[in-house]
C-alpha cells in the first residue's frame, strides 16, 4: 500500500495530462456516436416532462455513485473522515487513476437496497461528509490532482445532529474554498442534484448532468409545500421549476448533458461510462492546461454570469 | 305584559353604552413582541434600540432604519437601488407580489447595499430586510451583495453584511441557488485580499444565506436567541426540531 500510495505521487499529474503521458486514443476530442443518438433515436434522448424526469432521477435501480468509480477509475484507494468528527458514509471519496492519471474522485452515496441506503443515510451528507470533500480537494490541489466529484444527494441532511455541528457552515465553506480551489473540478449530476446539499459539490469548472437527473433549489414537494400549500402538487412544480438536464443546459447553468439509456442501470451503463470517459479526457485535456490563475478566473466567471 | 317582566333587571342599554364608549387604541401606538408577545409602546420600541423591554428580544427592523442606527449621521452612500430581479423563471404572480412589496416598502429588492462609516471607520454595509418575502435571496439580491463585495475588494474595504433570511427565493429556482455560490466566491477573493468581513446574524437566518454568505464572516456576531439554522422551520426536516428554534443565543464566532 505505501508503495502505491508513493507511485501515484510521483509525478505531476497536471503535466501528465499535458504531456499525454496517459495514452492516446481515449479523447478524440468529437462526441462519441452514442452521444449524438439521442435527437434521432427512439431509445435515448426520450423527452420526458420535468416530472417523469424527478422519478426518474430517484429510482432505486439506478446507477449510484459507487458504480461510476468503479466503471470509470482503477485502483480506487478510498480515504475517510473529516479529521474532526467522523467518516460520513454518505460520501465517498479517495484517490484512483483515469488512465493513467493520478485523480481524486468524490462521489455522494446512495446505496441499493434498503440496508445499504440506511448505511449511507439515503445519499444525505452530513457536515462530515462536506469536510471530508472539502479535505480531499484541498488534498488534491495540494499534488496538482484534477478533482472529479459525483452528485447524487436529495439533499444534505437536516437532522439535529447535522444542525449541531454546522451544516449550514459547512456547505459555506465548500462553496467558498471551491470557488478559489487551483486544481481542475469536474461535478456529474448523476440522479438529484438536491439544492445546497449538491451544490456544496458543484463549485466546479465544469457542470454535466445526466439526461434523467434534475438539480434544484429544492425538492418539487417542498416547492409545492412552501409556495402553494400542497404538497401533493409537486408534479406542477417540478414543470415550474425548470428542474431538468434540458432546462439547465437552456439557463447555462450545465454546459453538457450525458444520454442515458431507457431503464437505466448498472448492466446497462456501459454506453453511458464509455461517453463519460470521453468527455472527462476532453476536460482534462483543457483544464489541465490552464495555469491557476485562468482556472480560477474561468471558474468565477462561470458562477459571475448567473 | 307579564307581572315578571315588569321587574326583570335588563343590561342590555348599560352594555351596549360601555361597548360604544371602550376606548379604541390607535393604529401604530403598539407593537407586539414576537418573543415573548407583550404589547409593547411603539415609542419605546424605537427608543430601546428595538429591543423588547420585558423579555430583552430582538425585534426585527426595517433595513434603512437599522443602517441608520448603526452608521454615522450622513455617511450611508447606497449602490444599485434600482436592481431588480427579471423572474428567471417566468414564474406567475412573481412580478405582481414583488411590485406590491416595492409600494409597500420603498424598497426595490430584499437588500440595501452601500458604503457608511461606523464611528469614523469606512466599511461597506450590506442590510437584508425581512419584509421583502422574508429577505429570500435571490437574483438581485445576490447580485447586489456581491457587487458590493466586490467594490469593498477592490477599494480595500471591509464588509459587514446583517442578514435576516427565510433562505433562497424559491420563485427563482435554481438561479436563486447559484446566487448562493456567487456571493461566496466574491467574498473568498475579498478575504484573499485580506480585507474583513463581519457577518451579523439577526433574526430569523435560515437556509441558502445560512448556508453561504451569513456564515462565512471572519467575526461572525449574532442577536440574542435569533433563530439561526439550515433546515428552516417549513424546510423538510425529517425529525421535529425543538419549537424554540434550531439555533439560538448571542456569541461570538
Amino acid at each position: 500500500m505505501l508503495g502505491q500510495i508513493l507511485k501515484m505521487h510521483a509525478g505531476a499529474p497536471r503535466e501528465m495530462v499535458k504531456n499525454q503521458k496517459y495514452g492516446t486514443g481515449i479523447s478524440t476530442g468529437n462526441p462519441h456516436p452514442w452521444e449524438n443518438a439521442g435527437a434521432e433515436s427512439a431509445e435515448y434522448g426520450k423527452v420526458r416532462n420535468a416530472w417523469e424526469s424527478v422519478q426518474i432521477s430517484r429510482q432505486k435501480e439506478r446507477p449510484v455513485g459507487g458504480d461510476y468509480i468503479s466503471h470509470l477509475f482503477s485502483d480506487f484507494m478510498e480515504l475517510h473522515g473529516d479529521r474532526y468528527y467522523k467518516d460520513d458514509p454518505a460520501i465517498i471519496g479517495g484517490l484512483a487513476y483515469f488512465h493513467g492519471i493520478p485523480v481524486t474522485v468524490i462521489a455522494q452515496a446512495k446505496g441499493k437496497s434498503t440496508k445499504e441506503n440506511v448505511e449511507h443515510n439515503f445519499g444525505m451528507p452530513s457536515p462530515d461528509g462536506y469536510r471530508k470533500a472539502l479535505r480531499l480537494m484541498k488534498q488534491a490541489e495540494k499534488f496538482g490532482r484534477p478533482v472529479i466529484c459525483f452528485v447524487d444527494t436529495p439533499g444534505a441532511f437536516c437532522g439535529l445532529e447535522a444542525e449541531e455541528r454546522g451544516q449550514g457552515e459547512a456547505i459555506a465553506r465548500n462553496l467558498f474554498e471551491l470557488s478559489s480551489l487551483e486544481t481542475p473540478i469536474l461535478s456529474v449530476i448523476i440522479g438529484e442534484g438536491g439544492s445546497g446539499g449538491a451544490l456544496a459539490m458543484a463549485v466546479a469548472d465544469e457542470v454535466w448532468m445526466l439526461e434523467n437527473s434534475v438539480y434544484s433549489i429544492l425538492s418539487p414537494e417542498g416547492f409545492a409545500s412552501i409556495l402553494w400549500k400542497d404538497s401533493k402538487r409537486a408534479d406542477e412544480a417540478a414543470e415550474v421549476m425548470k428542474l431538468t438536464a434540458s432546462d439547465l443546459k437552456s439557463l447555462r447553468i450545465i454546459e453538457k448533458i450525458v444520454p442515458e439509456p431507457e431503464n437505466y442501470t448498472e448492466e446497462n451503463m456501459g454506453p453511458v461510462c464509455e461517453v463519460l470517459e470521453s468527455a472527462v479526457s476532453v476536460f482534462l485535456e483543457t483544464y489541465c492546461g490552464m495555469g491557476p490563475e485562468e482556472l480560477t478566473r474561468k471558474r468565477y466567471q462561470r458562477f459571475r454570469e448567473m | 305584559m307579564k307581572l315578571q317582566n315588569m321587574f326583570k333587571k335588563t343590561n342590555r342599554r348599560n352594555r351596549s353604552t360601555f361597548s360604544e364608549s371602550r376606548p379604541e387604541v390607535p393604529e401604530g401606538l403598539l407593537r407586539k413582541c414576537n418573543k415573548c408577545g407583550a404589547a409593547i409602546i411603539a415609542e419605546d420600541v424605537r427608543e430601546g434600540n428595538y429591543i423588547c423591554p420585558k423579555c430583552h428580544g430582538y425585534f426585527r427592523v426595517h433595513a434603512r432604519r437599522r443602517i441608520e442606527m448603526i452608521a454615522d449621521p450622513d455617511t450611508f452612500e447606497e449602490w444599485d437601488d434600482e436592481l431588480v430581479t427579471c423572474n428567471p423563471l417566468q414564474f406567475r404572480g412573481y412580478e405582481e407580489k414583488v411590485a406590491a412589496l416595492q409600494e409597500k416598502t420603498g424598497l426595490k429588492e430584499a437588500v440595501v447595499t452601500g458604503r457608511a462609516e461606523i464611528e469614523g471607520q469606512p466599511a461597506v454595509i450590506g442590510v437584508c430586510d425581512g419584509r421583502f418575502l422574508m429577505a429570500s435571496m435571490g437574483e438581485a439580491v445576490g447580485e447586489k451583495i456581491t457587487r458590493a463585495v466586490e467594490r469593498a475588494t477592490r477599494e480595500k474595504l471591509p464588509v459587514i453584511l446583517f442578514a435576516c433570511s427565510g433562505g433562497a427565493r424559491m420563485q427563482e429556482g435554481i438561479v436563486s441557488l447559484m446566487q448562493m455560490a456567487k456571493t461566496s466566491a466574491a467574498l473568498k477573493r475579498h478575504s484573499d485580499a485580506g480585507q474583513l468581513y463581519i457577518s451579523v446574524l439577526t433574526d430569523p437566518t435560515t437556509g441558502g444565506v445560512t448556508a453561504s454568505f451569513a456564515m462565512l464572516g471572519d467575526i461572525i456576531l449574532a442577536e440574542p436567541n435569533a433563530l439561526i439554522g439550515f433546515a428552516g422551520p417549513r424546510g423538510e426536516a425529517s425529525e421535529r426540531l425543538p419549537a424554540v428554534g434550531i439555533s439560538s443565543g448571542a456569541w461570538f464566532y
